[in-house]
C-alpha cells in the first residue's frame, strides 16, 4: 500500500496549480436555490459562462414546500428564488431536478442516490453539509457564494490545504446506539471547533461496519465539529451501494473505476496531524440539551450545571443555552416533554433512517401532545419507503407523510416550529432560532425521535420494546 | 473587491463563543437573490424582540454604536452554515473587520473573498479589546500591510493567512487569476478518466 493519507491522495490527484493555496479541480459541483443566485448574477455581470455544466447538478430543497406542491410555491420570495435557479440552469445548460421531478430532494441525498457521488472525487456545494459525500471516500466540502461563482466559471477551487485528523472508533456500536449517536458522541468529545482547519478521516472497526447511510450521517455532521470535511475510505460496502446507480460507471468502465477506488486508502505508514480515539462500546443514545451540537448528554443523563465548566466562555454559553432552552440544571433528560417531532434532513432522512423509526412506532400511536412529521430526504426515498409500506406505518401512528426537502431542519419553507415549542429533531443543528424563532431543538437519532413521538417525552430507546 | 489596507474605527464587543451564521443572519432573510440589503437583519433574533422591535439593550442597537466598523467577537466566530449572507450582512451594517480568537473555516474564506478582514488574536488580547470596546469611544487601527493592531494600550501583531493578506491588500479577482491558468486547466481536463460521471448523461 502506498503511503499518504486518503485525503492526500485525492488532494494531489486534483491539483491543477501546485501553489499555496492550491487550485483543485472539482469533479462535481452541486447547486441549490439559496446560495447560487448571486453567483450566477456575478458570472453574467462579468460576461462569463459556466465552464463545465455537465459536471454541475442542481436541485431545489431549502425553501420548497413539503405539502400541496400541485399548487406551486406560495411564498413569493421562495418562488422567485426557485424560478431564478430554473432560469439560470436553463440558460447555462445545467441539469436541474425541479419541484416536479421524481429525483428531486435534498442535494446531499440526491447526489449519492443517483450515483453521482463516487470515491476519489472532489465535490463542492454552497452548503456546509457537503461533507456528507465524504462517506464515499470523496473530498467534499461546503463553500460560500463567491466560491460558487469561481467554480461555475472555472470548475476549480482555490484552497489552502487543511491538516488531517484521524478519528478512530474501535469496537461495535451497542444495540440501540446509532450512527447519529456516534457522531454526536464524537462532536461532544472534540467540541464544535475541534476539527477546525482539519479534514477528518473516520477509521476503525466501528466505522467499517457502518452502512453507506450510516456513514453519510457521520460525515454529514463533520462540519458540526468544525471540520473542513469528513471522509471514510471506500470499501466493498461503498462499491455495492454504487453498483447499478444511474450515474455509476458500467461494464469495463466499472472495472477500471473499481481498480482506482481500491487504491483509495490511507497508507499504513501515513501520519495524521491529529488523532482522536473513541470506543464505540462506551457510546449511548444522545440528546442535545443546548444550542450547539456539542451540548449533548446521554439519554440517561441530566441537563448539566453551567457552573461545572471551568472554561469561562463555555460556562457562559451553557448558561445562555439553558435560558433559551428553558431548562433547569439537573433535569433528567427523560423528563423533558416534547411538542414536535421532525424526522428529516440531510443527516437522517434516508431509507434506513425511515426504517429505523418505523420499527419503533409500528403498531403504536403518536402521543396526543405531539405533532410528528416525516420529510423523506428525496422523492426517491419517499417512493422507496412507500413500496415498503412505511408510509402506512407512519400515518397509522399519526405522523404526517410529506414530500422531500430540507423542511424544518432550517425552516426556510413553511415548516416552521412555533415559538416556545420543543422539537425532537433528527437534523444536524440545534442553534437558536434554527427551526423557528424561539423554537427549542433537541437533536437525536431517528429511533430516539420516534420513541419520543410516542411517549411525549424522551425515552431510552434501548429499553423500548 | 476593493483593496483593504488600513482600517480605523470604533469597536463593538460581542464576546460570545461559537456564534453561528444562523445568528448572524437568520434563515428567513436568505430568500433574496441580491447581495445587498442584509444589514438591517444582522443578528436579527438578538437585536429584535418578538414583535420585531429593536431591543435597546442589544449592543448594536445603541445609537452611539451606529458608526462602529470593528466587531470584537468570541472564539469560533461564524461557525455552521456556509451562507455568505452572514458576511454580506456584517459589511452591509458597516463592519470592515472582525477580531476574534478564531474563525470557522468557511466563514473566514467567505470574509476574505468579499473584503471583510478577519483578525485573529490570542483570546487574552481579544478579551482586553472587548473591555476597551465597552466604551463606545474605543477605537482601533488595523494595518494589514504590517499585520499590526493598535488600540489604547494594545499594540499587537495579528495572524492572517499570507494569501488572504495579499488578496485583500490588492483586491484581486480570483476568477480572473484562475482563468489565466487556462493551459494548465486544459491539460488537467484532458487526462481525467472517461468513466467519471457527468450530470447530463442520465
Amino acid at each position: 500500500m502506498s503511503s499518504g493519507t486518503l485525503f492526500d491522495k485525492i488532494w494531489n490527484r486534483h491539483t491543477v496549480d501546485d501553489a499555496d493555496p492550491a487550485l483543485l479541480f472539482v469533479d462535481l459541483h452541486l447547486v441549490h436555490e439559496v446560495t447560487s443566485a448571486q453567483a450566477f448574477s456575478g458570472l453574467e455581470l462579468a460576461g462569463r459562462s459556466v465552464r463545465r455544466p455537465e459536471l454541475t447538478l442542481a436541485t431545489v430543497d431549502h425553501a420548497v414546500p413539503t405539502t400541496g406542491r400541485g399548487l406551486g410555491i406560495r411564498d413569493p420570495l421562495a418562488k422567485k428564488q426557485v424560478d431564478a435557479l430554473k432560469d439560470n440552469c436553463a440558460r447555462h445548460g445545467i441539469q436541474m431536478f425541479g419541484l416536479d421531478d421524481p429525483r428531486q430532494g435534498i442535494v446531499h441525498v440526491v447526489g449519492p442516490e443517483q450515483g453521482m457521488t463516487q470515491p476519489g472525487m472532489v465535490i463542492v456545494c454552497g452548503d456546509s453539509h457537503t461533507s456528507t459525500h465524504g462517506a464515499f471516500g470523496a473530498l467534499a466540502f461546503g463553500i460560500g457564494t463567491s466560491e460558487v461563482e469561481h467554480v461555475l466559471a472555472t470548475q476549480t477551487i482555490r484552497q489552502g490545504k487543511p491538516k488531517s485528523m484521524a478519528v478512530e472508533v474501535d469496537g461495535d456500536l451497542p444495540n440501540g446506539v446509532t450512527a447519529k449517536d456516534l457522531i454526536l458522541g464524537i462532536i461532544a468529545s472534540i467540541g464544535v471547533a475541534g476539527g477546525q482547519g482539519h479534514v477528518i478521516e473516520y477509521r476503525g472497526e466501528a466505522i467499517q461496519n457502518l452502512s453507506m447511510e450510516e456513514r453519510m450521517t457521520i460525515c454529514n455532521m463533520s462540519i458540526e465539529g468544525g471540520a473542513r470535511a469528513g471522509m471514510i475510505a471506500p470499501d466493498e460496502t461503498t462499491f455495492a451501494y454504487l453498483k447499478g446507480r444511474p450515474a455509476a460507471p458500467q461494464g469495463s468502465d466499472w472495472d477500471e473505476a473499481l481498480e482506482y477506488w481500491r487504491t483509495l486508502r490511507s497508507g499504513e505508514d501515513s501520519e495524521f496531524d491529529a488523532v482522536r480515539k473513541l470506543s464505540a462500546t462506551d457510546l449511548e443514545p444522545y440528546v442535545t440539551w443546548g444550542v450547539n451540537p456539542a451540548q449533548a448528554v446521554s439519554v440517561t443523563g441530566r441537563v448539566p450545571d453551567p457552573s461545572s465548566y471551568e472554561d469561562a466562555p463555555r460556562s457562559e454559553a451553557a448558561s445562555r443555552a439553558l435560558e433559551y432552552m428553558d431548562l433547569a440544571p439537573g433535569t433528567a433528560i427523560t423528563d423533558i416533554p416534547i411538542d414536535h417531532v421532525f424526522l428529516g434532513s440531510c443527516t437522517n432522512a434516508r431509507i434506513e433512517d425511515l426504517r429505523a423509526a418505523a420499527r419503533v412506532i409500528a403498531g403504536k400511536k403518536v402521543n396526543e401532545r405531539v405533532s410528528a412529521v416525516v420529510v423523506p430526504g428525496s422523492m426517491q426515498v419517499k417512493l422507496h419507503a412507500e413500496e415498503e409500506g412505511l408510509d402506512r406505518v407512519f400515518m397509522d401512528a399519526g405522523f404526517e407523510w410529506r414530500d422531500a426537502g430540507c423542511s424544518s431542519c432550517l425552516a426556510m419553507n413553511p415548516d416552521v416550529i412555533p415559538p416556545g415549542a420543543r422539537c425532537a429533531s433528527t437534523s444536524n443543528r440545534n442553534y437558536e432560532g434554527r427551526q423557528g424563532r424561539n423554537a427549542r431543538t433537541h437533536l437525536v437519532s431517528p429511533a430516539m425521535a420516534a420513541a419520543a413521538a410516542v411517549a411525549g417525552h424522551f425515552v431510552d430507546v434501548r429499553e423500548w420494546s | 473587491m476593493n483593496p483593504v489596507k488600513t482600517i480605523a474605527g470604533s469597536m463593538v464587543p460581542l464576546l460570545r463563543a461559537d456564534v453561528d451564521t444562523d445568528q448572524i443572519i437568520p434563515q428567513q432573510f436568505l430568500k433574496r437573490i441580491e447581495r445587498t440589503g442584509y444589514g438591517e437583519f444582522l443578528f436579527y433574533n438578538w437585536a429584535r424582540d418578538d414583535d420585531g422591535q429593536p431591543r435597546p439593550e442589544f449592543v448594536l442597537n445603541e445609537p452611539v454604536r451606529r458608526t462602529a466598523s470593528i466587531l470584537v467577537a468570541g472564539r469560533n466566530f461564524g461557525c455552521g452554515s456556509s451562507r455568505e449572507h452572514a458576511v454580506w450582512a456584517l459589511q452591509d451594517w458597516g463592519f470592515d473587520a472582525v477580531i476574534a480568537p478564531s474563525f470557522a473555516d468557511i466563514f473566514r474564506n467567505n470574509a476574505v473573498n468579499v473584503g471583510l478582514l478577519p483578525v485573529e488574536l490570542d483570546e487574552s488580547i481579544v478579551n482586553r479589546l472587548a473591555l476597551l470596546a465597552a466604551s463606545p469611544d474605543a477605537t482601533a487601527v488595523i494595518d494589514l500591510e504590517t499585520r499590526k493592531l493598535v488600540a489604547d494600550g494594545v499594540d499587537e501583531t495579528f495572524h492572517i493567512d499570507e494569501n488572504a493578506r495579499k488578496r485583500l491588500l490588492h483586491g484581486l479577482d480570483p476568477i480572473s487569476e484562475t482563468l489565466q491558468l487556462e493551459a494548465s486547466l486544459r491539460a488537467f481536463e484532458s487526462q481525467r478518466p472517461g468513466w467519471l460521471p457527468t450530470t447530463t448523461s442520465f
